[in-house]
């Protein structure tokens, strides 16, 4: 996973609440098996009209916006379907943060699993954001904190372990590795104590 | 006085039964309300299974524990007869896919012809592979419909497939408790689907989130499995991390002989460990919310998220009665959306498509009430109509029971399963533009295809809108 130090870019504001997944990507982009190319899905039902040209009026196709490297959502962004597609096909078209009042829970995660920072701020401060429309955002997640040319705008709280991780581009798998001894001391004693969740004692349908 | 200090001290130490399930979980404690939490079962489907898969190859890692782990097509397969691996373009190299990763990694797998394939979150409970006191995920979100059974389950992405594949295990941030209690009784005609449709009528998208929602009350004890996976299922319509019922013998009646479930002496030994996971009295949930079952009449929804829902014989909300101008947009788009006027009856709106099945409602019992309505009637003219059983058992217990008959006579068209148009992947697709009663769990812009108008509704007013050609009150219909 690339790090997240910081990043300066320019902030799409889409502020509609309870976005949801199959708005983000719609399900028809979701036949390939691999991670990559999904921007051009991106939002595609707003993105694109019914002919397949640009909507000049959806945000992302407007001239500022274009090469947006943050997203200003609204409450609840990225509800519904767990398809961690949509966190992909942000990360291809370049957005690397999404700022808003808050998040479904699995989006949420799949944001923290590839490198996007998902930062959760009072609605009000949302809208000022929304509203600026002046130059570029830097978000640092060393300092925690927004900024523009003009200086420091808010503070944002990120779960120390999960910053630690977002900072180092960590992989999870092997943090969670390193519990592997804690793992194979939990199923010892389980095979023990619940017998039935591991197939045991149950001739008729052992598993396979 | 020390025995208000005992029930003090007995309060404290109080749990609810997701406390029960989190408490027997924890691998290791991380801090901050976090935990590496084991995964007892772990559930993979065609649609978001492969990336995991070549992560792992990537990372030179294999698959932890192939016996917990169980694999089933169902989101891109045909519903056709005579089905095959072809599907929409790119599908069959999916489930391709599916098939070659689970014989490489030793899993066992549900394919196409299996007598045991169909919906992942029908067959785990179908086949007794979740089981009281498990955790079990799956990469997706209706993953909670198996918390029915007193199971902590819920979704995940594809990332996390690959660290369960890996690990077995997951890093999970304990949610916040929260009790939904039902009191009284259910009216004639009116089913689980109306029940959570009207909870996320109350709560809204956003209203659980964070939180692990349970069910309780009189109305959800007398509920059958099926219904209390419905309830369940649409948990995540309101944000829920997980959703969770007390197992009872109610549950214990339905897992009893079923494929996976334990026999003998381990049934035995099972079960008197499920009897101890029911929360203890005075158990703490941070939040608590009561209704009353009997106020509950058929729902349906007229816009573009599950909370956007009326009562069959209410009316669709008028932008001009709203004071915030925020909120008048967000009413106004979705009417423009689904194509209706401001203040009008929900009732009586023609339609073109019926969709019954899904994880949702896709079960005997549901096939059951939407045959009740269909049984000598014929679906209206200009409507087309499906029934989607949620498995292959589903399909075969009802033709056992002549439902298909019911169904076909009347005009329906009888399928094979899988998720069809409730994933929207597959051929099966309402048009542009096109008003569809779904048994599904989302109404979301362009669901069930593009400019698709998809109103959410109980099985039997699915059938009761099939056989009339617009949105009925089925009570009416019963009678």
């Amino acid at each position: 996973m690339e790090p997240f130090i910081t990043i300066t870019g320019v902030a799409a504001p889409l502020l509609r609440a309870d976005i949801n997944t199959d708005a983000i990507i719609p399900m028809r982009w979701l036949v390939t098996a691999t991670r990559d190319g999904l921007g051009k899905g991106l939002f595609s039902e707003w993105r694109y009209r019914p002919d397949g040209s640009e909507d000049p009026e959806f945000v992302l196709n407007q001239p500022l916006y274009r090469a947006a490297g943050i997203l200003i959502a609204g409450a609840n962004f990225g509800c519904g379907s767990s398809r961690e597609h949509a966190p992909w096909a942000l990360l291809d078209f370049g957005i690397r943060c999404i700022i808003a009042p808050g998040f479904a829970s699995i989006f949420y995660e799949n944001c923290l699993k590839n490198g996007i920072l998902p930062v959760v701020l009072p609605l009000i401060d949302v809208e000022n954001l929304a509203s600026r429309q002046r130059g570029a955002l830097t978000v640092d997640l060393v300092t925690q904190s927004i900024s523009d040319a003009d200086g420091r705008i808010a503070a944002f709280e990120l779960e120390p372990s999960r910053r630690a991780a977002l900072l180092e581009g960590r992989d999870e798998i092997d943090d969670t590795l390193s519990h592997a001894e804690a793992i194979a001391v939990f199923q010892a004693r389980d095979r023990e104590q619940r017998p039935w969740v591991w197939g045991g004692n149950n001739r008729k349908n052992e598993f396979r | 006085m020390s025995s208000a200090i005992d029930l003090m001290i007995s309060a404290m130490h109080a749990r609810t039964l997701f406390d029960k399930l989190w408490d027997s979980h924890v691998v290791s404690e991380l801090g901050n309300n976090r935990a590496l939490i084991h995964i007892d079962r772990h559930v993979l489907h065609d649609l978001t299974s492969p990336q995991a898969f070549d992560g792992l190859r990537r990372a030179g890692r294999g698959v932890r524990n192939p016996e917990l782990t169980f694999a089933v097509q169902d989101h891109l397969v045909s519903t056709e007869r005579g089905r095959t691996d072809e599907t929409v373009p790119g599908g069959a190299a999916l489930i391709r896919a599916l098939r070659d990763n689970a014989r490489q990694s030793g899993i066992p797998l549900f394919d196409l012809g299996d007598p045991r394939q169909g919906i992942v979150h029908v067959v785990a409970p179908e086949q007794a592979i979740a089981l009281p006191g498990m955790t079990l995920v799956c990469g997706d979100s209706h993953t909670c419909t198996v918390g029915a059974l007193g199971v902590y389950a819920w979704g995940i992405g594809t990332s996390e497939v690959e660290h369960v594949l890996a690990t077995q295990t997951l890093v999970q941030q304990k949610p916040l408790g929260m009790r939904v209690c039902f009191d009284g009784r259910l009216q004639a005609g009116v089913t689980a689907k109306d029940m959570v449709l009207y909870l996320i009528g109350r709560i809204g998208i956003g209203g659980a989130t964070g939180h692990a929602l349970e069910y309780a009350g009189a109305a959800v004890r007398a509920l059958d499995m099926e219904a209390r996976m419905t309830l369940c299922n649409m948990a995540i319509e309101c944000g829920a991390r997980t959703a969770l019922i007390e197992p009872d013998d109610t549950t214990f009646a339905y897992l009893h002989g079923r494929a996976y479930a334990p026999v003998g002496v381990a049934w035995e030994q099972a079960l008197a460990v499920w009897r101890t996971l029911p929360g203890d009295a005075g158990a703490f949930y941070e939040r608590d919310i009561v209704l009353d079952a009997s106020e509950i009449a058929p729902q349906i929804t007229w816009g573009t998220t599950p909370h956007d829902v009326v009562r069959v014989d209410g009316r669709v909300p008028d932008p001009a009665q709203l004071s915030s101008n925020s909120e008048r947009a967000v009413i106004q788009r979705a009417l423009d959306y689904m194509g209706l006027t401001p203040g009008a009856p929900i009732e009586g709106l023609p339609v073109h498509r019926v969709f019954i099945g899904s994880c949702t409602n896709g079960r005997l019992p549901d096939l059951r009430e939407a045959a009740r309505v269909a049984h000598g009637r014929h679906v209206a003219s200009g409507v087309r109509a499906m029934v989607v059983p949620g498995s292959m058992k589903v399909k075969r217990d009802a033709e056992a029971e002549g439902l298909d008959r019911i169904f076909i006579e009347a005009g329906f068209d009888w399928r094979e399963p899988g998720c069809s148009m409730c994933a929207g992947l597959n051929a099966d697709k309402v048009g542009p533009r096109e008003r569809c009663v779904a048994t599904s769990n989302r109404n979301f812009e362009g669901r069930q295809g593009v400019l698709a108008r998809t109103h959410l509704a109980s099985p039997a007013m699915a059938a009761a809108a099939a056989v009339t050609g617009k949105i009925t009150d089925v009570r009416r219909m019963l009678s």
